[in-house]
């Protein structure tokens, strides 16, 4: 499989710090932080639990309000020691999509508004948001399913579906917890190849946190996290850069 | 697309069977409406029946439906003399008990002289009274039939005429006789008790005395003037008929009503618990769900939204179902009239817009303060 250049950096984050409860109870769960991250790439996070894996994707994903330290995502400082934004919200909906360990698919909602309803949060109009959704799940191959619920489809199709619902507003960053913790390793292979498509297609950046060795040959760059601390980003090689 | 019904959807079963739920507790509060509107429609049922602009009562009272009230019979005469008097009759009222057919009938008898003020206005069956003596106009609340005889004293009377929703206050059905007939059910003594008055010299008491003297102003006078001018007789006194109604409405069966709104109360909040406890609990069920929706970026006004609209829907189905309960069960369930006017449905339904609207703030509160990264547990 190909692997497109890296054009520019999507992710840029320094020194960022993020601990829980204070005094004798204090976990630091980030400690200085720093990683550069470009379009077009696939980046694995690595680290025993615990080491802050997912509070540094949350971080990321402005679920959580880091303690200190800067971040720019997609050209825009979004935190300088605190938000700059008001609306994280809409910051998440239109840049940032998500992939769970557990495909978090709405139940109330078959598999077309399933991805519809993040086209539908961001003002687009009924038929754009049923088409793209419909052209998204044939694009993962499950376009058969579309108007099936949640709990009629299997986990793979169901994981394609929350893939498809991630990218809907063509988002500049995917940030992945586990994606493919509930898969067999055959389903494990085809969606990291289709996580890599993506990347290369839509030149998105594709961090994924994950335990799985099977699929760790599939990362452009390893970043490896223990006790909060970032320990090397560096099994592949650096990116071409282009416009820092 | 509306997530709120779409969730509906998904576990319609469950919704239906609580709105069922809602709307049977609903129906009470309906209900209890409902009667309390009958009660003000019996309580007034006997003065819109005869259709008076005065009543003309025992000076000093209040007239015969919140006290004793007697006046001599001649008063109709001296009251049909006044020039702004179109029409005016005498009445008696007076509650008896009679065994017919096998049950206990407790009536309110009112005595008036048939062709004058004082007959009930509108029969739904039979004719008016045009015999002197032993007929009956009855309510069909009295199950008697016409020609059907029944015994009330010492006399056998002819049901003739039959009426609709006349009754008491508290619910007595009401029956129409001749003034006579109705003096005489109401002062003549027992035959053994006349024969001891009699042996003891003493003289049989008058027995041409009324209760009230109903009249109905000429149109071109006010019906206060009217009674301004009676007033000053000082002997007598006089109701208007909003006063009447006032009376009857606001003071005889004020306590009653008070009882009924009341219980109207308690079960109004009970609603708003109930409906806050149900709201609350469907919302903390998605709770993952809101979450995965703010982590998607969905705005605070879809997730309020989403519960709003639920809540609201939900109490409207409840209502409606309770609503037609009322209309379709209930109506023969109750001994007393149920009364269900559009304004009160209105009203009510406002006041469960309402109540899900605050019902619904716990569950709002619940959602607004769930951290987006709930979604991201397991």
């Amino acid at each position: 499989m190909d692997i497109s250049p890296a054009t520019r950096p999507l992710v840029e984050i320094k020194g960022i710090c993020k601990h829980f409860g204070e005094g004798p109870t204090r976990v630091d769960a980030l400690r200085d932080v720093t990683m550069t991250l470009w379009s077009g790439e696939v980046v694995g996070l690595l680290g025993p639990s615990g080491s802050g894996k997912t509070t540094l994707l949350n971080a990321i994903g402005a679920i959580i309000e880091p303690n200190g330290g800067w971040m720019k995502l997609d050209g825009e400082v979004v935190y300088d020691n605190r938000w700059l934004r008001s609306d994280l919200r809409r910051l998440r909906l239109e840049k940032i999509g998500f992939i769970f360990q557990t495909h978090n698919l709405l139940p109330f909602l078959n598999a077309t508004d399933n991805v519809a309803v993040v086209l539908q949060l961001a003002g687009r109009p009924r038929e754009e948001c049923i088409r793209r959704s419909v052209e998204l799940l044939e694009y993962l191959e499950v376009g058969h399913r579309k108007d099936s619920m949640p709990s009629q489809l299997s986990g793979g199709e169901a994981q394609r579906v929350a893939i498809a619902r991630a990218l809907a507003n063509r988002p500049r960053i995917i940030l992945a917890d586990e994606p493919t913790a509930a898969l067999d390793s055959v389903r494990a292979e085809i969606v990291m190849d289709l996580l890599r498509k993506l990347a290369v297609e839509q030149q998105a950046t594709i961090i994924a946190v994950t335990h799985d060795d099977k699929i760790f040959g599939r990362f452009d760059r390893i970043f490896k996290l223990r006790d909060g601390r970032l320990e090397d980003d560096g099994k592949a090689a650096e990116p071409d850069v282009v416009s820092p | 697309m509306n997530l709120a019904w779409r969730d509906i959807r998904h576990k319609l079963g469950r919704f239906v069977l609580t709105c069922l739920g809602l709307s049977l507790l609903m129906a009470v509060v309906i209900t209890m409406a409902a009667m309390n509107r009958g009660q003000i429609e019996d309580a007034t049922a006997l003065v819109r029946s005869i259709g008076a602009d005065l009543w003309v009562v025992e000076s000093g009272t209040h007239g015969p439906f919140s006290e004793s009230s007697r006046i001599p019979g001649d008063t109709r005469e001296m009251i049909m003399r006044m020039e702004s008097v179109e029409q005016a009759g005498a009445i008696t009222l007076q509650t008896v008990q009679a065994a017919h057919a096998g049950r206990k009938l407790r009536l309110q008898v009112v005595g008036f002289e048939p062709g004058r003020l004082g007959e009930p206005v509108k029969l739904i069956a039979g004719r008016p009274i045009t015999r002197s003596h032993f007929e009956l106009i009855a309510d069909k609340q009295t199950r008697l039939q016409l020609g059907e005889t029944v015994r009330l004293g010492r006399d056998d009377f002819t049901v003739v005429g039959v009426t609709s929703g006349i009754v008491t206050l508290s619910g007595d059905s009401i029956v129409f006789m001749s003034l006579k007939d109705a003096q005489d059910l109401q002062f003549q003594q027992a035959p053994p008790s006349a024969r001891r008055d009699a042996a003891r010299g003493q003289q049989r008491s008058p027995v041409d005395l009324v209760n009230a003297v109903v009249a109905r102003a000429s149109p071109w006078v006010s019906t206060d003037e009217v009674a301004e001018t009676i007033r000053r007789w000082k002997h007598l006194s006089v109701l208007t008929d909003e006063e009447q109604n006032q009376l009857l409405t606001r003071t005889v069966i004020e306590r009653a009503r008070k009882q009924l709104g009341t219980y109207m109360a308690i079960l109004t909040v009970v609603s708003a618990v109930i409906i806050a406890l149900i709201i609350y609990t469907m919302t903390m069920e998605k709770i993952r769900e809101i979450a995965m929706l703010k982590l998607i970026g969905a705005p605070d006004r879809t997730i309020v939204g989403l519960i709003l609209q639920q809540a609201l829907l939900m109490g409207a189905l409840s209502f409606g179902a309770g609503t037609a309960l009322v209309y379709t069960l209930a109506q023969g369930l109750f001994v007393r009239r149920l009364v269900v006017l559009p304004t009160d449905i209105a009203m009510l339904f406002g006041v469960v817009v309402l109540v899900c609207l605050v019902a619904s703030l716990l569950g709002v509160r619940a959602a607004l303060r769930v951290d987006p990264a709930r979604a991201l547990t397991g």
